[in-house]
């Protein structure tokens, strides 16, 4: 397609139409597919997990994963050349962009926002903040058009990809048995990648699982039970999140300190004259203003800051806010209200104590995994 | 000689209506297209050109313009049906591209046909299934220098409609211009009930179309863009410049259910 263009236009100034006709004809055979080739890998779940939710038709394959591990690492899925899916995903944070309050894209859109972990995603009913995207295939399309300045259309990632020094045509033959880069191949192999990072191997597994009951300290159990009693409505199950949307009571405006400090005052202006009204962006329902999915809390001692809007640094915060920093609106959580009373009333002890447990979730192999790792040894070593 | 020429002969017009009739076969099938012609109050749509007025005298120009249509199909009368092999039925019209306005169906059984239907979208299956199934029009990642892109990456689901211009009556946008954009798009949620703007359009035929006379039929409709404006619920673009993933959307969807007509039939 792209040579087929570059002929076009070098024959453009006197045939006009033709060219036009060249970059808007398709061409005419079924495009390559997207099944994978070789022997499946299955999908280990642990055994305190509930069963996968993405499709089972889904085959992953070693080429696959090995081809989406690649380009997850990759800065030229971005126009600028610099921004990797893992410049904002970082595995030694559980996949996010630690100590970044919100991430920094090109455009906007993503840096209203605080990066998720990428972990644990073949369980998730839905992603992003909002659910606003449906299925894992789909969650990268917002980074590729924003950190491109909305020119990664996939003619543009292919020409590079087709030009790189590593050799993604043949990677993609490994794993698709033919060399042709589609963005049905391309987005499907960062879902074969994605699908394999799960974090369950933290001290509170093994102790779930039974493995070993001395893992967690005395202070840690008892964080537990407080954690069972006051927080686990939302923060549901082995994952830690029921995938609802709901309203934590965060306080309506932002305070300007808040914001992160490397922003344009242009940036700043508009994210405090605009609030973020998280679930009814997606379903226009009044009811639903204000509402944020639940966050699961796996390794959320290296998530931070924490929020949608990345507001709080540390966990600290995090408590108090429940404890004495609710927010009235509308739209608040039922759960978050006792008569006139608002928030989880816990003692700082208490607190202490839930935080103490909540560090039993950090799951250091998983953030170690050196199947998970970029795969080159220099990030950047094209620029 | 004679005889066994003429016997020839009988035999294959025997023949031939026999091989006809059981199945539809590959072979027995047909081509019919379907134009879209992009109009603006009977005139031909020019790109950029501000000639056209809605009923409020709101002079406009259209600077591009897009809109899917999927699940084709051609009517036998009340109840039946040819559909458009699933697959096969998606199409992105787009006034920046002429071949993209018409409809090639190449495998259309012989019968008669009484009116055509489709969605002025990307249905509901089509909007939750995995990328495997999003290849050619359905591409998420697919951006056209006139168009952008067709698709909502944040807000997962293709922009149905799209259609932007100029208007000196429009207010002043940030950049500095008198400009208009109508995103429309809604597939109705995937896990709640959300926005639909999902629009069943239905053409009838005043005379049934027939297929299988070696002929390629050609249906016109007519696309009257300025129903955007001026259907049931009429649209000041001076006071709604912008209209996109929200509850307003619903009126414009309404309006553009309406622009479709049959113009005329042609047998090629
Ligand atoms: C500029 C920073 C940035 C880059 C680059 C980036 N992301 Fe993200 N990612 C985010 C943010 C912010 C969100 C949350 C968006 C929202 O909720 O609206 C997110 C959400 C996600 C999610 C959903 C997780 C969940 O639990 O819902 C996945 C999966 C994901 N990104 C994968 C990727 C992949 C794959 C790439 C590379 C193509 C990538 N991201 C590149 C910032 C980034
Ligand atoms: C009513 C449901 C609900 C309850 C009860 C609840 N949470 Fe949350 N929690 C949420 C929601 C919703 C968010 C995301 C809010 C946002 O970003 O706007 C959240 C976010 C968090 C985060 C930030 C995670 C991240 O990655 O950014 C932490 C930590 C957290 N909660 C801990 C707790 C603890 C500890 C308790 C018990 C004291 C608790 N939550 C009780 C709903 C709840």
């Amino acid at each position: 397609m792209k040579k087929i263009l570059f002929y076009c236009f070098g024959l453009i100034g006197t045939l006009m139409l033709l060219a036009q006709t060249c970059q808007t004809t398709k061409p005419p055979q079924p495009a390559p597919t997207v099944t994978v080739i070789g022997p499946p890998i299955p999908l280990a779940v642990p055994a305190n997990f509930p069963q996968p939710r993405l499709d089972t038709s889904l085959k992953i394959t070693a080429a696959g994963v090995a081809l989406g591990r690649v380009l997850f690492y990759d800065g030229d899925l971005s126009s600028n050349r610099q921004i990797a899916c893992a410049t904002c995903h970082q595995q030694a944070n559980a996949f996010t962009h630690h100590g970044h309050r919100l991430s920094h894209g090109v455009d906007d859109r993503l840096s209203r926002r605080n990066a998720p972990p990428i972990q644990n995603l073949v369980w998730a009913k839905n992603f992003f903040w909002d659910g606003g995207v449906h299925h894992l295939d789909f969650t990268p399309l917002t980074a590729l058009r924003d950190t491109a300045e909305m020119n990664s259309d996939i003619e543009a990632i292919r020409f590079k990809l087709e030009h790189s020094r590593i050799d993604y045509n043949g990677m993609f033959d490994k794993a698709y048995g033919t060399r042709e880069i589609t963005s049905q191949r391309l987005l499907r192999a960062l879902t074969q990648f994605m699908s394999q990072l799960v974090s369950a191997s933290s001290r509170y597994d093994r102790y779930s699982r039974g493995e070993d009951t001395t893992l967690l300290t005395k202070q840690e159990k008892e964080g537990l039970q407080l954690f069972r009693s006051k927080c686990s409505q939302c923060h549901q199950g082995e994952l830690f999140t029921d995938y609802s949307f709901r309203n934590n009571g965060l306080a309506a405006t932002r305070k300007r300190e808040e914001l992160e400090f490397g922003m344009t005052e242009e940036q700043k202006v508009r994210l405090l004259a605009t609030r973020d009204e998280g679930r009814y962006r997606v379903t226009l329902n009044k009811k639903d203003r204000y509402k944020f999915r639940v966050p699961s809390l796996r390794n959320v001692q290296y998530t931070g800051p924490y929020m949608h809007d990345g507001r709080f640094t540390v966990l600290a915060q995090v408590l108090r806010h429940y404890a004495t920093g609710i927010e009235d609106s509308p739209t608040l959580d039922p759960r978050l209200r006792k008569g006139k009373k608002l928030g989880i009333p816990m003692t700082d002890d208490e607190q202490k104590k839930i935080i103490a447990f909540l560090k039993t979730l950090s799951d250091p192999e998983f953030m170690k995994d050196p199947r998970y790792a970029d795969p080159r040894l220099t990030r950047y070593s094209k620029l | 000689m004679k005889l066994i020429l003429i016997l020839l002969v009988l035999s294959s017009l025997v023949a031939l209506p026999h091989q006809r009739t059981p199945t539809t076969k590959v072979g027995d099938r047909h081509r019919v297209s379907i134009h879209f012609s992009l109009q603006v109050d009977e005139q031909p749509l020019t790109l950029d050109s501000l000639r056209y007025t809605n009923r409020f005298g709101e002079r406009y120009a259209l600077s591009s313009l897009a809109f899917y249509v999927s699940n084709v199909r051609l009517l036998r009368g009340e109840q039946a049906a040819y559909a458009i092999p699933q697959d096969s039925s998606y199409f992105l019209i787009r006034a920046a591209d002429r071949p993209s306005q018409t409809l090639s169906l190449p495998q259309v059984p012989p019968g008669t046909y009484t009116g055509v239907e489709f969605i002025v979208g990307v249905d509901s299956l089509r909007s939750v299934s995995d990328i495997s199934h999003r290849t050619g029009v359905l591409d998420p990642t697919e951006v056209t220098e006139e168009d952008g892109a067709m698709y909502w990456e944040w807000n997962s689901g293709y922009i149905f409609l799209k259609m932007e211009g100029y208007s000196p009556q429009a207010p002043l946008d940030p950049s500095g211009r008198r400009s208009f954009q109508y995103h429309i798009g809604g597939f109705g949620g995937y896990d709640e009930p959300g926005l639909n703007n999902l629009k069943r359009v239905r053409v009838l035929f005043p005379r049934a179309l027939t297929v299988g006379k070696g002929a390629v039929p050609q249906v016109n409709l007519a696309v009257n863009l300025n129903q955007v404006f001026d259907g049931p619920n009429p649209i000041r673009l001076s006071r709604t410049p912008s209209i996109m993933f929200s509850p307003a959307s619903k009126q414009v969807a309404d309006n553009y259910a309406t622009m479709f007509s049959l113009q005329s039939i042609q047998n090629q």
